[in-house]
């Protein structure tokens, strides 16, 4: 069985996010870039499924510019067998859409045919929530999301997801797209002779005119502004004055 | 302008918090249908024919649209879009879970979280968990969106709605249910909850969190965790508040061992009362409380449990 898993370079979540003054967007000039968390458990899970013999081969696709090279060789050194990068632009401040993005990967899909789309649930940077279900409607394929377990058995997946209220297990029919949630597995980190076996494996580069892809986006981003905080009010001595504090605000 | 709202429809009853706020964010942006969908979805159309605000419930009952999978639940919300402007749902997971997929049916851009409605094509929605946000424009000829809707106030009731029933299409047959496992708990439902008690890292332990939760029970509260007290094992995920987790406007928000992540920060800022416990006085969770408590939480809390 093939797995396909697409990942997305993304500011490190370690690092502040700053809006520019210009309201123009955030400041992505000589910050940390990384492989966003949720594609990371999702490569994670893919290798393991290889290591147990369900999967065959781990293909990691990237979409962006040429710099999300280097996502691709991190997932190559985690334990991915190959990699392909759609070209889509070349400025770091373009957020390729999800639309778009679920579109280049339907066409990867048709050209490589897993049986099994491994993604994260959302990437950290634009918080969308949406390109694994949308691939899961433009393929026509079973989708389950937010999985916090997956096991693989011939011909169905079953998958634990988080929901509202506690966890829902579902069986989809393969193929399926399954995006992954926090908890489903703690990504391995790559071994010093992986990250040079890595440099070697194959890394194809694509564009959306050869997957025959439009990618024109369909929201425009009017501004980005930094979020409204609410003021600091007073700090009490002792559990008794907050008690008298919150008996006055009517909040008890 | 038309909108349809897909109200939260769990186990056959409507989830009134969620659906009346998010019709308060759809009647901002026309004439608003709402659909009840599920194996069992009358007794939801008839709650919701109560809210004021819509002018036609429709009821889709069908047993493929049990348990909300995706694969019919979209086909079903795609078939009907003809002549609607906007399909809303407040952002629940199963709205997550949906919606994108509805939206790729269509051929449209999905707008998720939106916060708040600058006109039919504009929209805010926060970024990077919520340490900016984002004002953005749709040319879709129809949005596809769920609403965050803890800055909504609810919708009134007391409404006549006249109930209208749908066909419902064929189910694709890709996936199946098995089992859920829904915390059993007496305690309000996080998201609704008129007040929260929230524990963080500094609970230190999942045992910990009993004294969080004593105080949830003395108050009649939910119980809510920080992401870094789920990832350290304290606390289990569907307790989660915060830009990955639930998005909450309690009337009184109680955060105990909480530093104030902005992620954390992201799922309530909107409380009306927000209240810090935290040993640590440099903590930026006091920079939006309304009260704040420098003291060791394991004596202060238990405290005010016992002076409430």
């Amino acid at each position: 069985m093939k797995v396909l898993v697409p990942v997305k370079r993304v500011i490190d979540y370690n690092v502040k996010v700053r809006v520019k003054a210009d309201g123009s967007g955030v400041d992505l000039a000589n910050v940390k870039m990384s492989m966003n968390p949720f594609d990371e458990i999702a490569v994670e899970e893919a290798i393991r499924l290889k290591e147990k013999g369900t999967a065959t081969e781990v293909v990691a696709v990237s979409i962006g510019t040429p710099k999300n090279q280097e996502t691709l060789r991190t997932a190559l050194a985690m334990g991915a067998d190959r990699a392909i990068l759609v070209q889509a632009t070349e400025d770091v401040n373009e957020d390729v859409e999800p639309l778009a993005v679920a579109k280049l990967l339907k066409a990867i899909v048709d050209e490589e045919q897993p049986q099994l789309v491994l993604a994260g649930k959302q990437a950290i940077d634009n918080d969308m929530n949406a390109t694994g279900q949308m691939l899961a409607a433009l393929t026509g394929w079973a989708q389950a999301t937010f999985a916090s377990e997956l096991s693989v058995d011939g011909e169905t997946a079953t998958v634990t997801r988080e929901v509202d209220g506690g966890l829902q297990t579902i069986k989809v029919k393969l193929p399926a797209i399954v995006t992954v949630d926090l908890r489903l597995n703690e990504p391995r980190y790559a071994s010093l002779p992986n990250i040079m076996k890595a440099k070697k494996k194959p890394l194809d580069t694509k564009t959306p005119a050869d997957l025959g892809v439009d990618t024109t986006p369909r929201l425009s981003v009017v501004k980005t502004s930094e979020p409204e905080l609410r003021k600091a009010g007073e700090m009490v001595a002792s559990v008794d004055e907050l008690v008298e504090k919150l008996k006055e605000a009517g909040a008890v | 302008m038309s909108v349809l709202l897909i109200a939260e429809v769990t186990d056959g009853q409507l989830a009134v918090d969620a659906t009346a706020k998010a019709l308060t964010a759809a009647a901002q942006l026309g004439d608003v249908h709402i659909l009840c969908a599920g194996a069992q979805a009358s007794a939801a159309a008839e709650t919701a024919a109560t809210l004021q605000g819509a002018s036609k419930v429709l009821v889709a009952e069908d047993a493929t649209l049990g348990h909300r999978l995706a694969e019919p639940t979209a086909a079903l919300i795609a078939g009907m879009a003809e002549g609607y402007t906007h399909i809303v749902a407040p952002s629940t997971t199963d709205a997550k879970n949906v919606m994108p997929r509805v939206a790729a049916l269509l051929d449209v851009m999905v707008l998720s979280d939106v916060s708040g409605i600058v006109d039919g094509d504009t929209f805010l929605r926060p970024i990077y968990a919520g340490n900016a946000i984002q004002t953005v424009k749709s040319s879709d000829p129809v949005k596809v969106m769920t609403i965050r809707t803890a800055g909504f106030d609810l919708a009134g009731d007391g409404a006549s709605t006249p109930i209208e029933t749908v066909s419902v299409s064929d189910d694709p047959g890709l996936s199946e249910w098995l089992e859920d496992k829904v915390a059993a708990s007496d305690r309000p439902e996080l998201t609704s909850a008129g007040r929260v008690v929230s524990g963080g890292r500094g609970i230190g332990s999942e045992d910990g969190f009993e004294i969080v939760e004593k105080l949830a029970d003395k108050l009649g509260a939910a119980v809510g965790a920080s992401r870094a007290a789920v990832d350290s094992g304290y606390a289990p995920n569907d307790w989660q508040v915060g830009q990955t987790g639930k998005v909450v406007a309690p009337e009184l928000y109680v955060a105990v061992g909480i530093s104030g992540a902005i992620q954390h920060l992201a799922g309530m800022k909107d409380s009306k009362v927000i209240v810090a416990i935290n040993k640590d006085e440099e903590a930026p969770i006091f920079q939006i409380a309304d009260y704040g408590l420098v003291a060791d939480l394991f004596t202060a809390v238990p405290e005010l449990t016992e002076k409430l």
